[in-house]
């Protein structure tokens, strides 16, 4: 087995500068991305499913009274509009937002693929595992599949 | 920008007084909550209290215009900031209380919003402190195996349960909270005699360069398996509350483990862009988040930091932290009150 060494000294290791490259990008992405999604939506420049001046009548009740109340109002969905459905409404002024709160919660995913194969070529395998097993859990819960309600 | 800022806020933090804090002291701490958690949660009053009074005592006033809520969480949010990085504390911890307890929000969309504010923050600073090396990788990536697991758990749980109830121990956590930010050394480079054999196992150890003394700092960690563990409960209830989990963070990785202060701090920032997003992802999937809420709470947060940042260098801190204990303990007494259903104040 190669033998594993680690360099010790006061820079950052190649594996943690990639993260870090790949996560300054992402959430550069991420946030310029919201401040124009936000502006589309505000300015009414998009039209929004759930009108500006209807927001306020909603936000204070428990989330699926709210999503019941969105749906049979605006939204007339088969299904609530839950798990990734938002997609589906994309072109509403509202739920183009949801894109960059993704790429700022998903960007981490990103990073840790993408320092798996090196961390494995240099036979750091504990860690290796450690990043896929993360990337697995974080995209299990991106997924959808662990949505329960009240 | 935030390369060069962060520095002079680790800087301050620095300045505290060196001291461990004993197992001792970890002990009363769990012991306090733990009863202050049983109390509340077995007192009759708690049949009494309702979620309805629980979910919304801050009446939607109709006449308002639309944009005037998103406009006040704009404002608040940006004073929040600047308070945030003068007290050493993430934007998520006086959110979520503060939110909650004064905004006619829900608690779902405002839980749903801490964890993104939190979230944004992290993912702001991470890549500069990641850069620099003040974050560490190597500390971080079983650290954050287990809490961004755990925060999966505790978001769907917080999900689960009757409102009134997580209001309840929200109130709890923030008082708890308050009792650490009272009693909680600081130590700039902790001393481990000898690493433990997990984080040997690992190589979890690492050098930074100290700016202040021009010196290169050789650091590692010991009491691995007791600082995990430890991460258990912090991942739980930094995805059950929504707040950033810094708060305890620091303490674990500073004081527990023996990290020192400053790659205590920036792997802790770090971490919760990886904590927080395991529990973000729960939130959003199940609809607990809304643009008109988040966006404005974002901008003002990131305004407000970037201004205290600037304060940061005439600023007292002695009187900010007893500002920001002030009104944790203020925001946590209103969550507690609120998800009693005691009309307190």
């Amino acid at each position: 087995m190669k033998e594993l060494t680690v360099k010790m000294n006061s820079q950052a290791s190649e594996e943690q500068l990639l993260y870090a490259n790949i996560l300054e990008k992402g959430m550069l992405i991420g946030l310029v991305m919201m401040f124009v999604t936000f502006a589309l939506y505000v300015f009414g420049i998009m039209p929004a499913a759930i009108p500006v001046t209807e927001i306020a009548n909603y936000w204070s009740q428990p989330v699926h009274e709210y999503l019941v109340a969105i749906n049979d109002n605006f939204l007339h969905q088969e299904h609530l509009v839950t798990g990734w459905s938002w997609l589906s409404l994309i072109r509403k002024g509202d739920f183009l937002n949801f894109v960059p709160i993704a790429i700022l919660s998903g960007v981490t995913i990103i990073c840790y693929l993408r320092i798996v194969p090196g961390l494995f070529k240099r036979g750091d395998k504990a860690y290796a595992i450690m990043a896929l097993a993360e990337a697995v859990i974080l995209a299990l819960a991106a997924s959808g599949l662990l949505a329960v309600g009240h | 920008m935030k390369q060069s800022l962060f520095p002079k806020y680790l800087y301050l933090i620095n300045n505290g007084e060196e001291a461990v804090m004993s197992k001792k002291m970890f002990r009363k701490l769990g012991e306090v909550y733990a009863v202050l958690v049983c109390a509340l949660t077995l007192n009759p009053v708690w049949a009494l209290a309702s979620e309805a009074s629980a979910s919304a005592p801050v009446p939607v006033d109709s006449d308002m215009a639309w944009w005037a809520w998103p406009l006040i969480l704009l404002v608040v949010t940006f004073f929040m900031g600047i308070v945030a990085v003068l007290g050493g504390v993430g934007g998520g911890v006086l959110y979520v209380p503060i939110i909650s307890g004064f905004f006619p929000f829900h608690l779902d969309f405002v839980r749903g919003t801490g964890l993104l504010v939190a979230l944004s923050g992290a993912l702001a600073a991470g890549p500069g402190l990641l850069k620099m090396n003040m974050a560490s990788l190597r500390l971080a990536i079983p650290v954050a195996l287990i809490a961004s697991t755990m925060a999966i758990v505790g978001a769907m749980v917080g999900l689960a349960l009757p409102t009134n109830i997580v209001q309840t121990l929200l109130g709890a956590t923030i008082l708890g909270i308050v009792v650490i930010m009272f009693t909680a050394k600081k130590s700039a480079i902790p001393e481990v005699k000898q690493a433990d054999p997990l984080s040997s196992a690992l190589r979890i150890c690492g050098i930074y360069h100290e700016a202040s003394s021009g010196q290169d700092i050789n650091w590692c960690v010991h009491r691995t398996p007791l600082g995990l563990v430890t991460f258990i409960l912090i991942g739980f209830m930094a995805g059950m509350f929504g707040l950033g989990a810094g708060w305890a963070n620091v303490p674990v990785l500073n004081l527990m483990m023996g990290a020192p202060l400053k790659i205590s701090v920036a792997t802790s920032k770090f971490l919760l862009s990886i904590t927080d997003t395991s529990a973000a992802w729960i939130y959003l999937n199940k609809g607990c988040v809304i643009p008109m809420m988040v966006v404005p709470s974002l901008i003002g947060i990131m305004l407000g930091s970037f201004v205290g940042v600037r304060i940061l260098k005439v600023a007292k801190p002695t009187f900010i932290r007893w500002m920001v204990i002030g009104i944790l303990a203020f925001a946590g007494i209103k969550a507690l009150t609120k998800g009693l259903g005691i009309d307190l104040f």
